[in-house]
């Protein structure tokens, strides 16, 4: 009789995540994700440009509704993520150890990452009152600012894989924008579980979309793509700040840098990262007489 | 580019159908085959551009206004005023009303007019009614005239009372090509698609058409091939060419790329040219113009930089 340590392995296969879907990229490539030992614990897509103008149409696409949606809602639908993740808690726990991490810094890690989500949810519909503003001015108009996502973002995932990850994307789907996740090249597995998570958290098709691959050769097609509106680098390394600065001016895209050593910290979560992710829009109205009563708008 | 006159049959016969039933398995496998060529480089730019002189910019809507039909009318002229050396496209397709309009705004420009007919997009009318229509749409000005057959009446096997239908549409169009749609999508069969394509070459089609766009689905890769193999046949029989125009559904250039590969591989290169070979389409346009801009400018592009419609 077999013993049950008998059994043919079954290994998952890491796409990636474009539009609600999962596909291969379309380039064939792909490398491979090692554990602290150097050895072999699965196979990646290394994607290509064209899976990137996949996803950024995509989040084209998606940014419509995810935007107009009400704040309440895209709340209640990070809430979702977080509640999906703290069931699959175990699942990114054990992928965490098997690229290396301790027992317990990947628990820390996860817990940390559902943490986030349940902040994030929280301020979704509290950022505009907070950051939004009437405006003394001199003239007869009531002047007004408010906050509007800047459209579609590619996220440079840091090295943290997992609460890293979540800490740059919670804030920019919280603002109303849609996303596209590079994840970084050597922690990549859970990114793409993640995915999966997403995938079935009420999460509109195309709000967030997860590449794997070089960050640094996909850099120059994204930095450059005129449908893409910021991009967030989150590494340490500022010397890919500089050429991405360079290659971004085309379409005059906003580069916001996080540059964040430890993602334990609370202070990285933060209201102003999402308004990092907004821009300002401001309305001058005519204030007219409208009824004999002397209101006014 | 001269035709030779079509010698047609006066009257419908059952023999002009007969074919061997098409299989569709190795139809859509061959289809499929097409998807695969690469195209890189300097052909992919001859194809893009090529692809942009196929096009016949298509506004079919009941809130069509002149203001649209204008727009579109220059959109054709100025695809995309800040590259040099693009084409304009085949034509303008618009309903018989607004056909006047297209005509005055396109001035004499090589742009054609191509106008719907016949109680476009469901043909329930009498033959009468498509008649006029027909009659008022080459008398407004219409180069190319779009009838769709009596889908109903071909479905029941009157063939005969479809083939009458077309000839005598082709009759009132004078000099006007004719453009016979099938709406393969209602079809249901691929031997049904041969069958209507044999019946509207015979009937005196200069070219056949897919579909109208009203219905899904519309244009597709194996339908398409099926009706340049009829094309095909045809010429092989007789020495006579007829175009082909595949419609509704085709929206990127990569598509469109694949279309032209099936054209080249299936009727050769004669095929190549406007004259020959459209793509009804309103979205196609915007779309060749991003991938043309991202071969000459090395980035990807974004939608709002080209014209709104």
């Amino acid at each position: 009789m077999k013993k049950a340590n008998d059994r043919i392995a079954v290994l998952k296969t890491y796409k990636l995540y474009i539009g609600g879907q999962f596909p291969r990229t379309e380039s064939g490539r792909y490398y491979a994700a090692l554990d602290a030992k150097g050895n072999k614990i699965a196979n990646l897509c290394l994607a290509s440009r064209k899976d990137c103008r996949e996803a950024i149409g995509a989040a084209r696409t998606a940014l419509g509704n995810w935007s107009m949606r009400a704040a309440y809602n895209r709340g209640q639908i990070l809430y979702r993520i977080a509640e999906m993740l703290e069931s699959r808690k175990d699942q990114f726990i054990a992928e965490l150890c098997a690229q290396g991490m301790s027992r317990s810094a990947a628990r820390k890690e996860t817990v940390g990452a559902i943490d986030r989500l349940i902040h994030y949810a929280g301020w979704c519909d509290k950022y505009q009152a907070l950051f939004s503003t009437v405006n003394p001015v001199a003239s007869n108009h009531y002047n007004f600012s408010v906050c509007e996502p800047m459209g579609v973002v590619v996220l440079f995932a840091p090295e943290s894989p997992l609460l890293g990850l979540v800490s740059v994307l919670a804030p920019c789907i919280a603002g109303g924008n849609t996303a596209i996740v590079i994840a970084h090249q050597f922690k990549a597995l859970c990114a793409i579980s993640l995915a999966e998570v997403l995938n079935s958290s009420d999460v509109p098709v195309g709000v967030v979309n997860i590449l794997t691959g070089n960050q640094a050769e996909l850099m120059p097609w994204l930095a450059e793509h005129k449908d893409v509106n910021a991009i967030v680098q989150s590494q340490k390394d500022p010397s890919l700040l500089s050429d991405l600065r360079k290659k971004a001016t085309g379409n005059l895209k906003r580069v916001i840098h996080w540059p964040v050593i430890d993602w334990h910290d609370t202070a990285v979560q933060s209201p102003y990262r999402i308004t990092d992710l907004q821009e300002i829009k401001t309305t001058w109205h005519p204030i007219q007489q409208i009824a004999g009563s002397g209101s006014s708008y | 580019m001269s035709s030779i006159k079509p010698i047609r049959p006066a009257l419908y016969s059952p023999s002009l159908l007969t074919a061997p039933p098409v299989d569709q398995t190795g139809v859509e496998e061959r289809a499929a085959r097409f998807t695969k060529r690469s195209i890189k480089g300097d052909s992919k730019m001859q194809g893009l551009l090529l692809t942009l002189s196929m096009i016949d910019l298509t506004t079919l809507e009941g809130k069509d206004t002149t203001g649209k039909v204008e727009q579109l009318c220059y959109k054709a002229l100025h695809l995309h005023d800040a590259f040099e050396g693009l084409p304009t496209v085949a034509a303008i397709c618009v309903y018989p009303s607004q056909v006047r309009t297209a005509k005055n705004a396109l001035g004499g420009s090589a742009v054609k007019v191509a106008s719907v007919a016949t109680a476009f997009p469901a043909g329930q009318s009498s033959r009468s009614i498509k008649l006029s229509e027909t009659r008022f749409a080459v008398e407004e000005g219409a180069d190319e005239i779009d009838m769709v057959i009596s889908r109903g009446a071909f479905l029941a096997g009157e063939y005969a009372f479809v083939f009458d239908e077309i000839a005598a549409i082709k009759e009132v169009c004078g000099q006007a090509r004719l453009k016979v749609i099938l709406e393969t999508g209602e079809l249901g069969s691929l031997d049904e698609v041969r069958k209507a394509s044999q019946l509207a070459i015979a009937a005196g089609a200069d070219f056949i058409k897919t579909s109208t766009g009203k219905i899904q689905p519309a244009a597709t890769l194996p339908v398409t091939l099926v009706m340049l193999e009829t094309i095909r046949d045809h010429y092989y029989k007789t020495g006579n060419r007829v175009g082909m125009k595949p419609a509704g559904g085709i929206s990127t250039s990569k598509l469109a790329l694949h279309y032209l590969v099936m054209l080249n591989e299936t009727l050769g290169p004669d095929w190549m040219h406007p004259h020959w070979f459209r793509f009804g389409a309103s979205s196609l346009a915007n779309n060749v113009l991003m991938q043309i801009a991202k071969e000459k400018e090395g980035c990807y592009q974004a939608p709002h930089y080209f014209s709104v419609d």
